[in-house]
């Protein structure tokens, strides 16, 4: 158990060594873009007087470096700072829409997730049938799609005849059976989009090792074909489904900007669209460090699932 | 009262200046005895709003309020000295009555008694002062400066009188008062706070995520009775274009702005909604920097003005929501508008002719795009170079990034694509946008008699000779300005069949001039 400790601990300090560099990145990128807040802000109306007054007003007159130390040196004692566009403290902007945001990825994870390893075991067990060549037909298809596309034929046959709301509108006073109605749509888009790279990844690990000696000795042994799958072969095939699973998991959490915009969901991904085109870019970093924790401690958890699961992995030298 | 000078039903403004108080009873009578026909305003409901815009950055702060979303939530709370009307006309609002020096460069504005905030206080001159002043000197950031810079001083002469010296004649000051910048807030020693949603306006506002929604009650304390029908209001933030119109046609809105006119005929198709089109002063446009060559040559100006098919703009690019523009940004709905200057067709030969005054035989310029300049800006650039091509002009149609197009390309560039939202009066839209030194005058243009005229017609109260005056500069506009306009591009709107509309729509701005929150009802 301790080597995983150990290794739990060198990842971490590599995750955040990574997460610094990214904040560097897109600190860099967004000075890269034309036009700063204050340009924004005051958009055509802007005169040279008031953009100077702004500006002032605003610190964006000190040198690039010295406002990403002041922005570092914040985060590191814990405090995201406050957005200078809305004058708000980060937390409170993005603590609502990252709730929303994680509420979202979860409900398409809760659906996605236990349909493609089904699907990828059933296909697997039938092999070759009409059932695994249509089942991959039909994860291949939505995937082929981009989402927006899939989106909007959702709403075409699901919102438009009134089974389901085109939009999803979350206040305070919103339960949790409505969030579900409510969001069903943007959740189910999202399934369809991650479905079949989990499916096909479920099915090849698991065709892969039926083809073992000690599979041929499980059958061999009278042993009934589901009892082969899921006793012998699947505890076998966990390492590449978990890493398949987290790597969608972190999708589901970062990618999903074109599904808000469609479904006008108040995540996260809409607010970083804001941010960056108001070149707010305390919210910037501070989403992009969030997204960026979500793939390192997702892959970070897969990595220590899949060698729970295979413990050969932890003495590889 | 006075004669009418451009035979259209509207207040004259010799009328406005002598008698506000006449003005403001007739104003606010024009729009119920426009609907006389229909069935009385009904109130109640909760009118859910779907709006093209809408950011985090959104604020209370009147001097950044430049997009659909924050200045109609504006006018749902706030009311301003003056209104302009659904006719175009001026009317009274939290200002009673007005007076004019004779020279224009003092007003004298009644502030009407008895209007009260939805904290509690009554609006006083204290208020007025205070809530014009934010947006007043060295410091102020607001976009609305330049439209009070020439105020000198501001005092108030008891509780119901405001006292404003000009540096100099303005017959416009009182349509100014209107602009969407300038809410009358309640102060508080001697300022306004700016991160309040406090107004006195007919709906207080219950809940406001930037970039999300706002939603508003009714304030029970309103003045007016025969406006604010509805119970409450619920301002929806969404800008993707096909989730928008997706939210009418299921019933999640009732109404939206901006429809995106490639899908418009199919929307106008359901039958439980539609399609509302305003035309009013927004133009699109292409001005050119006249200060270099070979922009600086009128004849070359003229030569562009004559190798655009305007007609054919309106009918491919705004798919009928529009009007031919003349290069003249005063409007067809404005009440100096000139309507029989000579017209600037598409006319190969003409072009080639004024090419020849110029000593050219073929001419190559490059236009700046992008869509961020006007919608349809890129296909239009790309029918200019078409049809210039018959006279022997090259056109080469460059796209720019919609990022920081306005600071980048905007008035940087020697020819590019822009917009106008328009203005209420000649006055306003030539000193924003035409006059020599104005910050946004983007064709730098400058024009001596066009100037000494700007200034003439400013303080000059006689209603004839105003027009007068701007008949000759619109003429002046037209035929030498910098700036070629092809097109007045409608406001569209979709709207469900349960929402009734006056007969009369606003055509200042969008959403019947950010008003619709307390000019429409539920039918």
């Amino acid at each position: 158990m301790n080597d995983i400790w150990r290794m739990i601990g060198q990842r971490l300090l590599l995750g955040v060594l990574t997460l610094f560099i990214i904040s560097v990145v897109i600190f860099g990128a967004t000075e890269l873009l034309p036009g700063d807040l204050a340009r924004e802000l005051l958009g055509q109306s802007a005169t040279e007087e008031t953009l100077a007054a702004m500006r002032e007003q605003l610190g964006l007159n000190d040198p690039a470096p010295l406002r990403y130390w002041n922005w570092l040196t914040g985060v590191l004692q814990g405090d995201f700072g406050m957005s200078m566009a809305t004058k708000k403290p980060i937390s409170e902007l993005v603590g609502v829409r990252l709730g929303n945001t994680l509420f979202l990825a979860f409900y398409a994870a809760a659906l996605a997730v236990p349909v493609s390893l089904l699907l990828g075991v059933l296909a697997a067990l039938w092999r070759n049938s009409i059932f695994d060549r249509a089942s991959n037909a039909m994860a291949l298809t939505a995937i082929s799609f981009p989402e927006f596309f899939v989106a909007y034929i959702l709403i075409l046959w699901l919102a438009q005849s009134g089974l389901f709301p085109s939009m999803v509108r979350i206040t305070g006073a919103t339960s949790m059976g409505e969030l579900l109605y409510m969001a069903f749509l943007p959740a189910l888009t999202l399934t369809l989009v991650v479905t079949a790279h989990m499916m096909r990844m479920t099915r090849a690990a698991i065709i892969n090792l039926l083809a073992s000696p000690y599979i041929e000795m499980a059958r061999l042994k009278g042993m009934s074909p589901v009892r082969v799958v899921l006793r012998h072969a699947v505890p076998n095939a966990l390492a590449p489904i978990v890493n398949v699973v987290a790597l969608n998991l972190a999708y589901l959490i970062t990618g999903v900007v074109v599904v808000e915009v469609v479904f006008v969901y108040p995540g996260l991904g809409q607010l970083m669209i804001d941010a960056v085109s108001n070149r707010d870019i305390a919210v910037v970093q501070a989403i992009a460090l969030i997204f960026a924790a979500a793939y390192v401690l997702l892959n970070l958890i897969a990595d220590v699932l899949s060698t729970i699961t295979n413990p050969r992995l932890m003495h590889r030298r | 009262m006075t004669k009418n000078l451009t035979g259209q039903d509207g207040m004259t403004r010799r009328g406005l200046l002598k008698g506000g108080m006449a003005v403001t009873a007739a104003g606010l009578i024009l729009p119920a005895g426009a609907t006389m026909a229909r069935a009385e305003p009904k109130k109640g409901g909760i009118l859910r709003i779907g709006f093209n815009s809408g950011s985090t950055v959104d604020n209370y702060d009147p001097g950044v309020w430049d997009t659909n979303f924050v200045q109609v939530f504006a006018q749902a709370r706030h009311n301003y000295l003056t209104e302009i009307a659904a006719d175009g006309s001026l009317v009274g609002e939290v200002a009673e009555s007005w007076e004019a020096s004779a020279d224009a460069t003092t007003w004298t504005l009644k502030i009407r008694q008895g209007i009260t905030f939805h904290s509690g206080g009554t609006v006083t001159a204290e208020d007025v002062i205070a809530s014009i002043n934010y947006h007043r000197g060295p410091d102020s950031t607001s976009a609305a400066k330049p439209i009070v810079d020439p105020i000198v001083e501001m005092k108030s002469d008891g509780p119901n009188t405001v006292i404003v010296t000009l540096s100099g004649g303005n017959a416009d000051f009182p349509y100014l008062m209107s602009d969407y910048h300038l809410p009358i807030m309640p102060a508080k020693d001697g300022k306004i706070d700016p991160t309040s949603p406090d107004g006195c306006g007919p709906y207080k506002v219950d809940s406001f995520e930037p970039g999300i929604s706002a939603s508003l009650s009714r304030h029970p304390g309103y003045w007016k009775s025969d406006r604010a029908h509805f119970d409450g209001l619920l301002l929806l933030a969404l800008p993707d274009p096909v989730a928008r119109q997706n939210a009418l046609l299921t019933g999640e809105v009732d109404v939206i702005n901006q429809l995106d006119l490639t899908t418009v005929s199919m929307m106008a198709r359901n039958s439980s909604i539609r399609v509302l089109s305003v035309t009013g002063n927004q133009h699109f446009c292409f001005p050119m920097d006249t200060r270099v060559a070979p922009f600086n040559d009128n004849n070359v100006r003229l030569a562009l003005k004559h190798a655009l098919d305007r007609q054919e703009m309106v009918d491919k690019i705004l798919y009928g929501y529009g009007a031919v523009g003349n290069d003249n940004p005063i409007g067809p709905t404005q009440q100096y508008h000139a309507d029989d200057l000579p017209v600037n067709s598409y006319d190969p030969d003409k072009a080639r002719f004024h090419l020849g005054q110029a000593g050219l035989t073929s001419l190559d310029v490059s236009l700046w795009v992008a869509e961020a300049g006007f919608t349809g800006a890129t296909d239009s650039g790309a029918l200019y170079a078409e049809r210039a091509a018959a006279a022997g002009i090259n056109i080469t149609v460059e796209r720019a990034p919609n990022d920081g197009y306005w600071s980048n390309v905007w008035m940087a560039k020697p020819w590019c694509a822009s917009y106008w939202g328009g203005r209420a009066t000649c006055d306003w839209m030539f000193s924003t946008a035409y006059a020599s030194g104005a910050p946004w005058n983007e064709s730098y243009w400058e024009n001596e008699r066009f100037n000494t005229l700007l200034l003439q017609g400013r303080s000059e109260l006689d209603d004839t000779r105003r027009g007068e005056i701007y008949h000759e500069m619109q003429a002046i506009v037209s035929n030498e300005g910098g700036t070629v306009i092809p097109m007045f591009a409608s406001f569209v709107m979709g709207v469900s069949n349960a929402v009734a509309t006056p007969d009369v729509v606003g055509a200042n701005w969008d959403l019947d001039g950010f008003r619709c929150v307390e000019r429409w009802w539920f039918a």
